[in-house]
């Protein structure tokens, strides 16, 4: 029997690093900005929040440790850390107008790069005598369930059980697709991924639109990467762990035809195909779980090739993707 | 003069792209209250200078002043924020916003976002005015018309004082023109300043109290419009006297070589671009096709080089021992492959007839690289052909192996023609050939054409200068609405004649 | 902005913008590559800086490092080769795409499902047929397979115009997976989780090795085809169609090119190509598979091909470059025991640069002076 009460959980909590990556590459998307450097800014947000627990951790014994400082200073060093890479690929793709494919994977190479350099090596760097990172007091912190979820039954498991990153990844997608709709920034950022020139003669100011946007979005990637290795993988650093949940997040993006509140349910969809594999009957053949990872992936297609098929205007990418902007082209 | 405040003066302005200046040390003024005309032929500056002052362009040298202080414009924002309102010859609206959302868009206003408030305050100013604006239509809905519409409501929404329309009736109808100049009138009226950019005299004398004239990219003359005269404007703007006396031989053995029958053409979005048109064109004569822009002379052309799907109807190709062809559904290589010497001059010269960062030599390849068995190319003979245009035809270019992107725009169109024209054609689709050139430029495209017709190349003619065609062609078709409206003959006719064909159907069309 | 405007801004008088910018007229080419060049240059400067910052060694020695790492040993020298070979094949596979404007950032899947079709050859018919008839089957099958991969997403880019840079990247891990599959259904024990070497005794299906040289054949595949590609996309009209597309696709069809057929034709070959990458990666180096064996370079080559504008003989340069420097930065890591993952900072910072740099080849700035007149400084 297919126990769902254990199934949605997990679900979840899969789908949460990927809810962030895609809510910040919409925001980015909808800039205009297709930032392929996703994948990277993840590692180097969750590397960031590694680094700044560990240097927490060594210096404040356990019993020390105050909640505020322990998930403020790890949280603070992940937006830190994906902010700078967020500005890198701003200041490469719009103000030196270099391609954005180009430098986006140039980002992702770094990104990764710096991750699993940092994983594999702030033990030798900081002289420490742990055998391996484990922060599983910082971790505790970020895992705190809301207080009542245990009394609840299969409704406590299912809605309430998760650590606070997750209900911010679902707040920052609804509010991200309040802002689109109904603002008028959201308007402007619209304007700025659509038809850029006609943004600029109405006086928006283009750079700023897609700094921000990109920074932003970058910023909630990166604590995609965040809860995956404080929440998810309980404060334990593995290098190649996070995998490919950065393309997924991109991925995510077509899937949910750029619209941030869609990409709750679809996250959660795309977290359960992601893990399905574990709920195949036992005695099946291990290698057709291989073949269930690759659900996500056929859908995405699937979807985008359905998109350009209908051709509706509505669901398209943002018209400017991908293109640099610059005004006085002629 | 003297009596009106100067809203705008702009000093010693240039402004370069690349190797070519588009403005050199130009002056101007513009007045409170008055509507200035900005006249000029294609490619003489007019929208690079307002573009600097809408904050598009910004000037490689050379001062703005507004209302007497100097200033800097370095944004579109900076140019609403002085009242300077342009309105772009292409419309510069996000296809999938609403008209409301698009006449906000930029807008730095307090509170949130209110649209319901918005499209109540557009529906004031339609009102005003005598527009028609649906507030919530999306603008990939809309006709050209409505909208620029959209466009010139949004830049009143703004409250601007200084009005800039780029060549705003290209795309209007006669009655559509005719309410649009009593707005700008009632503008003026209001003490706003009005800039029309235009290359059409009438249009000039129609409205303007005042019109500046450049040419080449240099500052010409200043005149009050009624103080002046067709014929004044018109030396000043082509830099001398212009005495057409085109050369038009007498047709030799006309025969019918392409019958085009009951050809009908709708877009890809579903909108009739072609209804029903039926014409012959003959061997040793060349055929103009008049019509508004935009009224399916490109959509005509497309069809016939095999490059446009149509709805229904036939186009055949005779030949001279009397056979024929029917092109339809045929694509340019299976045309080509039946023998039918046909060749193209399309309107977008860069975009569509040429290859920009390509050199000469690889451009007059382009039809031509396929020839022979070998899975290499061949470039010697395309380099004798490039060689042998730029010598016949006087291109200006360093040599054939300089990208055409660095050429200007005549000799651009000259490299184009000289390729088109070597395939030695039977059937020449002329669309717009001499737009954007010089007056020897022209002269030099229609003397080719003229020689094309002696040769007894059947030439199609698509032109926007009724004079030209008056001059230039035996026979004149006028499109109107995608409709053939008449057939007359070159010699004959007036010019008052065509502009009547030209507009007749487009009271219908206007209001689909 | 000045705060002195008045309510209605008309008579605000701006703070002139420091420097405007705009499109520079043609470079000659030694300036051109001398602004590369100073990137590369300065790039070199920031690696080594980050080296010994994290290190502690000086500047000097980590570059010596470095070159030891690429070029210590003669071992460590047909590593680079080798390197470098299987990076510029990679290269040279989406160039032909780039060049029509079709962003093949799938190669990384592209490669591995022509590994996965030579590996599928040397295990399914590795003691079932004489060793020709199996090399050649591997040559044949490994090709088809990556053309396939490739021809995919051209095909929907052709008709529906999907967009292919996403598709291609989903592409990637699809075949990931599939490889994933294969490796568990072909397992060695069985629970390992991988393939392991494949016909180690009988060597059926290994590539021939010329003397003694693992790597020569490889590297003398790679030169060859090269060679090809530069005169495919310069000389012959497949290139000259493949440049209109990608210049105008308009243009294309105008001239009677049926633009269609060749974004699919060239996709082919693109795969193709990488499907080599896959056969030259499993039949000439590794002889097993594993979901990681094209290593990124998939995605590295997208930036090879971009840094040598296209042009396959200066991807021997840029792919050289950069196989430098993570070879280097192997050694490094070794020596001082860090992570092996130091090669993608570098790279990831040389990459930055020279990014950065073309901006100094297609744009000038234009600083004014304060005088109001303007001054052109060429930086």
């Amino acid at each position: 029997m297919f126990d769902l009460v254990s199934f949605i959980p997990r679900a979840v909590a899969q789908s949460i690093p990927l809810l962030y990556g895609a809510t910040g590459e919409i925001l980015t998307e909808k800039s205009g900005n297709l930032n392929l450097g996703i994948p990277g800014i993840m590692y180097v947000g969750g590397i960031c929040g590694v680094i700044g627990a560990f240097l927490h951790e060594q210096a404040v014994p356990a019993d020390e440790m105050t909640a505020l400082s322990a998930i403020g200073i790890p949280m603070l060093a992940s937006l830190i850390g994906s902010l700078l890479m967020g500005l890198l690929y701003c200041f490469l793709t719009v103000t030196l107008r270099a391609n954005q494919n180009v430098t986006g994977l140039a980002i992702t190479t770094f990104g990764v790069g710096f991750g699993n350099f940092f994983g594999g090596s702030l033990i030798k760097l900081t002289d420490s005598d742990v055998p391996s990172i484990a922060l599983s007091a910082t971790s505790n912190y970020f895992r705190q369930a809301l207080p009542f979820a245990d009394g609840l039954g299969w409704f406590g498991r299912i809605f309430l059980s998760y650590g606070f990153l997750a209900y911010l990844a679902i707040i920052i997608a609804l509010a991200s697709a309040y802002v689109l709709k109904h603002t008028r920034v959201g308007l402007h950022l619209r304007a700025v991924g659509e038809n850029p020139a006609t943004a600029d003669a109405a006086g928006i100011n283009i750079a700023k639109y897609k700094y921000m946007a990109t920074c932003l979005g970058s910023m909630i990637a990166g604590l995609g990467g965040l809860y995956y290795v404080m929440d998810y993988a309980c404060g334990v650093w593995s290098n190649d762990a996070f995998g490919d949940r950065g393309w997924l997040a991109i991925a995510l993006v077509i899937f949910t035809i750029w619209k941030p509140n869609m990409a709750i349910p679809a996250s959660i969809l795309f977290g359960g195909l992601y893990i399905l594999y574990l709920y195949l009957p036992t005695g099946m053949n291990l290698s057709i779980k291989e073949l269930y990872k690759m659900l996500p992936y056929i859908v995405t297609i699937i979807v985008l090739v359905i998109t350009s098929m209908r051709n509706k205007r509505e669901n398209q990418p943002p018209e400017s993707l991908g293109l640099p902007y610059f005004r006085e082209e002629r | 003069m003297n009596n009106k405040t100067a809203a705008v003066q702009m000093r010693n302005i240039t402004k370069t792209f690349g190797s070519v200046v588009a403005n050199d040390k130009v002056n101007l003024d513009i007045y409170k209250g008055e509507v200035l005309a900005l006249l000029g032929e294609n490619g003489s500056g007019k929208t690079t200078m307002m573009n600097m002052l809408s904050g598009i362009y910004f000037p490689d040298e050379g001062e703005i002043f507004i209302n007497g202080q100097p200033t800097v414009i370095s944004s579109p924002k900076d140019a609403f924020d002085h009242g300077i309102g342009m309105i772009h010859q292409h419309f510069k609206l996000v296809d999938v916003l609403t008209a409301a959302e698009n006449i906000v868009l930029g807008l730095k206003e307090e509170g949130r976002l209110n649209i319901e408030a918005v499209a109540a305050k557009v529906k004031k100013i339609c009102d005003a005015y005598g527009f028609e604006v649906d507030p919530y239509q999306k603008i990939y809905n809309m006709s050209v018309s409505q909208k620029q519409t959209v466009e010139i409501v949004k830049v009143l929404y703004r409250g601007a004082d200084i009005l800039i329309l780029d060549e705003p009736t290209a795309v209007l109808t006669p009655q559509e023109t005719d309410k649009l100049f009593a707005v700008l009138r009632n503008m003026r009226n209001d003490g706003k300043a009005v800039v029309i950019i235009t290359h059409k005299l009438h249009e000039v004398e129609d409205i303007s109290d005042r019109v500046v004239i450049l040419n080449h990219g240099k500052f010409v003359g200043d005149l009050i419009t009624a103080q002046t005269s067709a014929q004044e404007m018109t030396n000043m703007m082509v830099g001398r006297a212009v005495e057409l006396n085109i050369n038009r031989p007498e047709p030799v053995d006309p025969r019918p070589r392409v019958e085009v029958q009951g050809l009908t053409v709708r877009s890809s979005d579903g909108i009739l671009k072609l209804d029903d048109v039926t014409f012959t064109a003959n061997s040793g004569e060349i055929l103009g096709i008049a019509g508004i822009s935009g009224c399916g002379q490109k959509e005509l052309l497309e069809a016939i080089a095999g490059l446009q799907r149509t709805e229904s109807g036939t186009i055949r190709y005779i030949r001279d021992d009397g056979t024929a062809e029917n092109l339809v559904g045929k694509d340019p290589l299976e045309i080509a492959s039946m023998g039918v010497a046909l060749s193209f001059v399309p309107e977008d010269r860069l975009g569509m007839g040429l290859v920009g960062n390509m050199d000469l030599t690889d451009n007059m390849m382009l039809r031509s690289f396929r020839e022979g068995p070998s899975f290499l190319i061949n470039r010697k003979k395309p380099r004798l052909l490039a060689e042998k245009v730029v010598k016949d035809l006087e291109v200006n270019t360093p040599g054939v192996s300089t990208p055409i992107r660095r050429l200007s725009g005549g000799n651009v169109q000259k490299v184009l023609l000289g390729r088109e024209i070597a395939s030695s054609p039977t059937v020449l689709l002329t669309a717009y050939a001499v737009r954007g050139l010089d007056i020897n430029s022209s002269y030099t495209i229609y003397d080719l054409l003229t020689r094309q017709k002696q040769a007894g190349v059947a030439v199609i003619y698509v032109g926007e200068d009724l004079d030209v065609l008056l001059e230039l062609c035996d026979r004149i078709l006028v499109l109107c609405g995608g409709k053939v409206s008449g057939l007359v003959d070159g010699k004959t006719a007036e010019k008052h004649q065509i502009g009547m064909m030209m507009t007749k159907l487009g009271g219908e069309a206007a209001n689909e | 902005m000045s705060n002195n405007c008045q309510p209605n801004g008309h008579t605000r008088v701006n703070n002139q913008p420091l420097f405007h910018i705009t499109k520079r007229k043609a470079l000659p080419w030694y300036y051109t590559w001398g602004i590369r060049g100073a990137a590369i240059v300065a790039a070199l400067l920031t690696c080594a800086a980050v080296t010994s910052l994290l290190t502690g060694e000086n500047p000097l020695e980590v570059f010596q490092t470095i070159g030891y790492g690429a070029f210590g040993t003669t071992r460590k020298t047909w590593i680079l080769l080798q390197n470098l070979a299987i990076l510029l094949c990679i290269s040279l596979a989406v160039t032909p795409a780039f060049k029509m404007r079709f962003w093949n950032i799938g190669a990384e899947g592209q490669v591995l499902i022509g590994g996965l079709a030579t590996a599928a050859c040397m295990i399914l018919l590795g003691d079932k047929v004489p060793n020709a008839v199996l090399i050649a089957t591997m040559v044949i099958s490994s090709i088809a397979a990556g053309a396939v991969w490739g021809g995919i997403p051209a095909f929907f880019k052709a008709k529906w115009n999907t967009n292919e840079t996403l598709f291609t990247l989903m592409m990637n891990y699809v075949a990931t997976q599939l490889v994933a599959f294969f490796v568990i259904v072909w397992e060695v024990p069985k629970g390992a989780g991988k393939i392991g070497i494949i016909n180690q005794d009988t060597m059926a299906g290994w590539l021939p090795q010329i003397g003694d040289y693992k790597y020569l054949l490889n590297i003398l595949i790679v030169a060859m085809l090269t060679v090809a590609m530069y005169v495919y996309l310069n000389y012959t009209k497949h290139g000259y169609e493949i440049t209109v597309v990608g210049e105008s696709e308009r243009t294309a069809r105008y001239v009677g090119i049926k633009v269609d057929k060749v974004i699919i034709r060239t996709m082919l070959l693109s795969g193709a190509v990488c499907g080599i990458a896959g056969l030259l990666l499993v039949g000439g180096t590794d002889h097993t598979i594993t979901t990681t064996i094209a290593g990124g370079r998939g995605f590295t080559a997208v930036m090879v091909s971009w840094l040598a504008q296209f042009n396959p003989i200066v991807m021997v340069l840029t792919s050289f470059l950069l196989v430098f420097l993570d070879r280097g930065a192997g050694e490094i890591s070794t020596v001082f025991a860090l992570n092996h993952s130091f090669g993608d900072i570098l790279t990831g910072i040389i990459l930055f640069f020279i990014i950065g740099s073309e901006f100094f080849v297609n744009y000038q700035l234009n600083f004014r002076k304060n005088t109001g007149k303007e001054g052109k400084a060429n930086v």
